[in-house]
C-alpha cells in the first residue's frame, strides 16, 4: 500500500548495503569468525538494520545487551536505551513498535517472568519485536545457570518461539526472524531461545555474512493493523477493552481477535519452512530409537548417537528448531518407525516430551528424560544409560564415585 | 497435507474457527484462494464476477486505506473502487441492489453504530442483517481488522466474502486475492462487464 520504494541496493549512514535477505543470507561469501555467543548477537544485529535496541542488565544475556551498545556507539543501532526493569523494557519495545520501528530486546530467567504480561499484549497487539532469551534457572533458590523452564511459559503467548542450538543458529536466525515475523501475514513477535551460558559465554566458530551488507529497513506500512493509533485497536483496546462490554459481540470480537494472532502463527510455517529449511532437522528416521530435542541437549544428543554407534545401537535424531509454530506433522512423520523416543531436557518439568506426547500416535513410545536442570550439565553418556535401561541393556551408574 | 476444511458461507458457528488454524493456507504471488483451495487468478476473477452478479445485494466494503487520500496510490485504488461499483449498478439487474458501504476507521463504535451506513469490524454482521447483503467485498481493509470480520460474517450470517488483500490475502474469506492493486480492480470490473447477463441472480430474499 505504501509508496515506499525499494531500498534495495542502496547504502545506509554506516556505508552498508541494504541487500536482498536471500541472496544475504544463501548466497554471499561467509567469512569464518571464532566468537562466543553473545558475540555472535552483535554480530547479527550489527547487519539488522534495527531501530532500536532496549536493554536491562540480567545474566546471562547482559553481555549481549551491552555489546549492542557499543554497537549503537558506532552507529549501528538507530536509538539504545536502558529501561527500569525488565517491564519497563517490554512495556517501551512495545511502544516503539507500535511506532514503526525495528526493535530488538534481550533478556532472561526470572526477568522473562518478570516480563510476562508483555508478550501476550506484544501478539496481541501484532508487534514483531525480536526478543532474545539467553534461557536460566527461575525458581527459589536463586540460579543463574542453564535451565530451559522458561521457555514454556512462552508458548502460549502468541509468540513465535524458536530455540536455536548454536551460536550458527543464532546467527542465521536472529536475521530470519526479523524476515519471516516482518510478513504482514504474520507480524508477530519471535521469542529467539538458546540455553544460556552454553550457547552465550562459549565460543564457536561462526560463518559470517559480509559486514558491509544489510538487511532492509523495517516497513510498517505492511503492517495488519494501523501504527500507533490511538482511537483504534489495539491501542484502544486496551484502555478501553470490548471485553467491558457485557455482550455477545464484544465477546466474539475478543475472541476473533484471539484466533486471529494464533491464526498469524500458523501462517509464519509456510515462512519459516522456507527460510528455516523445515522446522525440524532429522537424521535416521528409518531408527527404532530416536532422540528428539531442541537446543543443546540436540548436540548432546548427537553424542550421544554417535557413542550408541560405537556400541552397535543404532538411533536417530529430530532437532526442533520452531517450539511456535508447533512441527506436528514433522514429528509424527519423523518419529513413525520409532518404537522408543526419548527426549533430553534441561528442565525440571519436561515441557518438551509433553507437547511431543500430545502430538504422536501410540505416545506411550515417549521416554521423558533425562532431565538435568538448575545449571547441570548433560553428559551425553546419561543420554546413554538412559536408552541403553530402556533397552534392558547393561549401563553403568553415573550417579557419583561412591565411598 | 492439504485441509479437507473449507471456507464456506455461514452461519457456521458460535465462535467459527480461524481458517488458518484448521489448515487453510495463503496462496503465493499468481494465485487466489477459492473456499480454501489454491487457484490460478484468473479463475478468481471469474468467481467472484458470478458472486456479485449473483448477489441480491452485492457490497463493497472498502477501508480506511483507501478511503483516506493519504499517498497517490491511495487516490487511484478508490477511483478503481468507484469503477468497480458503477459497473456492477450498470451490470446487474432489476431487483439487485449494489452498494458501497465504507470502513472509515476501526473504532468501536459503542453504545451504538449506525450499520446501515457504516461497517465496523467489531460488529460487521449488524451491517449485513441490516441491508440484506449476500455478497460482499472487502478492500482497503488492514489485515487483522479484515480477518477479524470475515471470521464474525461467516460465523453469524450466510454472506459470500470476497478480499482483495494488498498483502498475503485472507483465508478467513471464501475468495480471496492478494497483491491488490488498480490493475486487478480493473481487471475485475472488466470481468464483471464481460460476464454480464450471463448469470442468473439470486432474487428470493438473502438468508442472513
Amino acid at each position: 500500500m505504501a509508496e515506499t520504494k525499494s531500498l534495495i541496493g542502496t547504502q545506509n549512514k554506516k556505508g552498508q548495503t541494504y541487500t536482498d535477505p536471500w541472496k544475504m543470507l544463501n548466497e554471499a561469501p561467509r567469512t569464518p569468525s571464532f566468537f562466543t555467543g553473545s558475540e555472535v548477537i552483535k554480530e547479527a544485529i550489527r547487519r539488522a538494520s534495527c531501530d532500536i535496541m532496549i536493554a536491562y542488565p540480567i545474566t546471562p544475556q547482559s553481555e549481549a545487551a551491552a555489546l549492542i551498545g557499543e554497537l549503537f556507539a558506532e552507529g549501528y543501532v538507530g536509538d539504545y536505551f536502558r529501561g527500569e526493569s525488565e517491564f519497563a523494557v517490554m512495556s517501551q519495545c512495545a511502544g516503539a513498535s507500535f511506532g514503526g520501528a525495528r526493535v530488538f530486546t534481550t533478556t532472561a530467567g526470572p526477568g522473562t517472568m518478570r516480563a510476562m504480561e508483555n508478550f501476550p499484549m506484544w501478539a496481541g497487539a501484532r508487534l514483531p519485536i525480536q526478543m532474545i532469551v539467553t534461557c536460566r534457572g527461575i525458581n527459589s533458590p536463586l540460579s543463574i545457570q542453564p535451565d530451559t523452564l522458561e521457555i514454556s511459559y512462552l508458548l502460549n503467548t502468541g509468540m513465535l518461539v524458536w530455540h536455536a542450538e548454536t551460536a550458527q543458529d543464532f546467527f542465521d536466525w536472529i536475521l530470519k526472524g526479523f524476515i519471516v515475523s516482518e510478513e504482514p501475514d504474520v507480524h508477530l513477535p519471535l521469542a529467539l531461545c538458546c540455553d544460556g551460558f552454553f550457547v552465550t559465554h562459549t565460543k564457536d566458530v561462526v560463518q559470517l555474512t559480509p559486514a558491509d551488507m544489510c538487511l532492509p529497513p523495517y516497513d510498517p506500512y505492511r503492517s495488519p493493523v494501523p501504527c500507533m493509533d490511538m482511537e483504534c485497536p489495539p491501542v484502544r483496546m486496551m484502555r478501553d477493552p470490548f471485553i467491558m462490554k457485557s455482550n455477545y459481540i464484544s465477546y466474539a470480537t475478543h475472541a476473533s481477535w484471539q484466533q486471529e494472532v494464533w491464526a498469524a502463527v500458523e501462517r509464519s510455517r509456510k515462512h519459516t519452512i522456507h527460510w528455516l529449511n523445515g522446522l525440524i532437522d532429522t537424521e535416521n528416521t528409518d531408527a527404532e530409537i530416536m532422540i528428539v530435542a531442541s537446543g543443546t541437549a540436540v548436540s548432546q544428543g548427537r553424542e550421544a548417537i554417535r557413542m550408541l554407534e560405537d556400541e552397535g545401537v543404532r538411533c536417530g535424531l529430530v532437532k526442533v528448531k520452531t517450539l511456535r509454530p508447533w512441527p506436528e506433522e514433522e514429528i509424527r512423520e519423523a518419529t513413525k518407525h520409532a518404537k522408543h523416543i526419548f527426549v533430553p531436557e534441561f528442565n525440571v518439568t519436561g515441557w518438551l516430551a509433553k507437547e511431543i506426547r500430545a502430538t504422536i500416535p501410540d505416545h506411550h513410545r515417549v521416554h521423558a528424560g533425562p532431565h538435568v536442570c538448575g545449571g547441570m550439565t548433560m553428559p551425553p553418556e546419561i543420554i546413554v544409560s538412559e536408552i541403553k535401561t530402556a533397552l534392558g541393556m547393561k549401563t553403568f551408574s553415573l550417579a557419583g564415585r561412591g565411598s | 497435507m492439504m485441509s479437507a476444511y473449507r471456507v464456506l458461507p455461514g452461519p457456521e458457528h458460535f465462535l467459527p474457527p480461524a481458517a488458518a488454524s484448521m489448515g487453510i493456507r495463503l496462496p503465493n504471488p499468481g494465485e487466489a484462494h477459492i473456499n480454501g483451495v489454491i487457484v490460478p487468478e484468473d479463475q478468481a476473477y471469474e468467481e467472484a464476477a458470478r458472486q456479485f452478479l449473483m448477489a441480491k445485494v452485492p457490497t463493497i466494503f472498502p477501508g480506511p486505506l483507501v478511503l483516506w487520500a493519504w499517498n497517490e496510490k491511495a487516490a487511484k485504488k478508490a477511483t478503481a473502487i468507484r469503477h468497480l461499483f458503477e459497473t456492477l449498478k450498470e451490470c446487474v439487474q432489476p431487483g439487485q441492489k449494489p452498494m458501497l458501504i465504507p470502513m472509515p476507521d476501526y473504532r468501536p463504535k459503542y453504545p451504538k453504530i449506525n450499520p446501515e451506513i457504516e461497517i465496523n469490524p467489531n460488529h460487521p454482521n449488524l451491517t449485513i442483517w441490516h441491508n440484506k447483503i449476500d455478497c460482499c467485498m472487502f478492500i482497503g481493509v488492514h489485515c487483522h481488522q479484515a480477518n477479524l470480520s470475515l471470521k464474525i460474517i461467516r460465523g453469524g450470517t450466510s454472506c459470500y466474502t470476497i478480499a482483495m488483500c494488498a498483502q498475503a490475502g485472507h483465508e478467513d474469506a471464501m475468495l480471496s486475492f492478494r497483491d491488490a492493486s488498480v490493475e486487478k480492480i480493473m481487471k475485475l470490473a472488466e470481468t464483471v462487464k464481460r460476464l454480464k447477463g450471463t448469470v442468473q441472480p439470486r432474487l428470493s430474499a438473502a438468508k442472513n
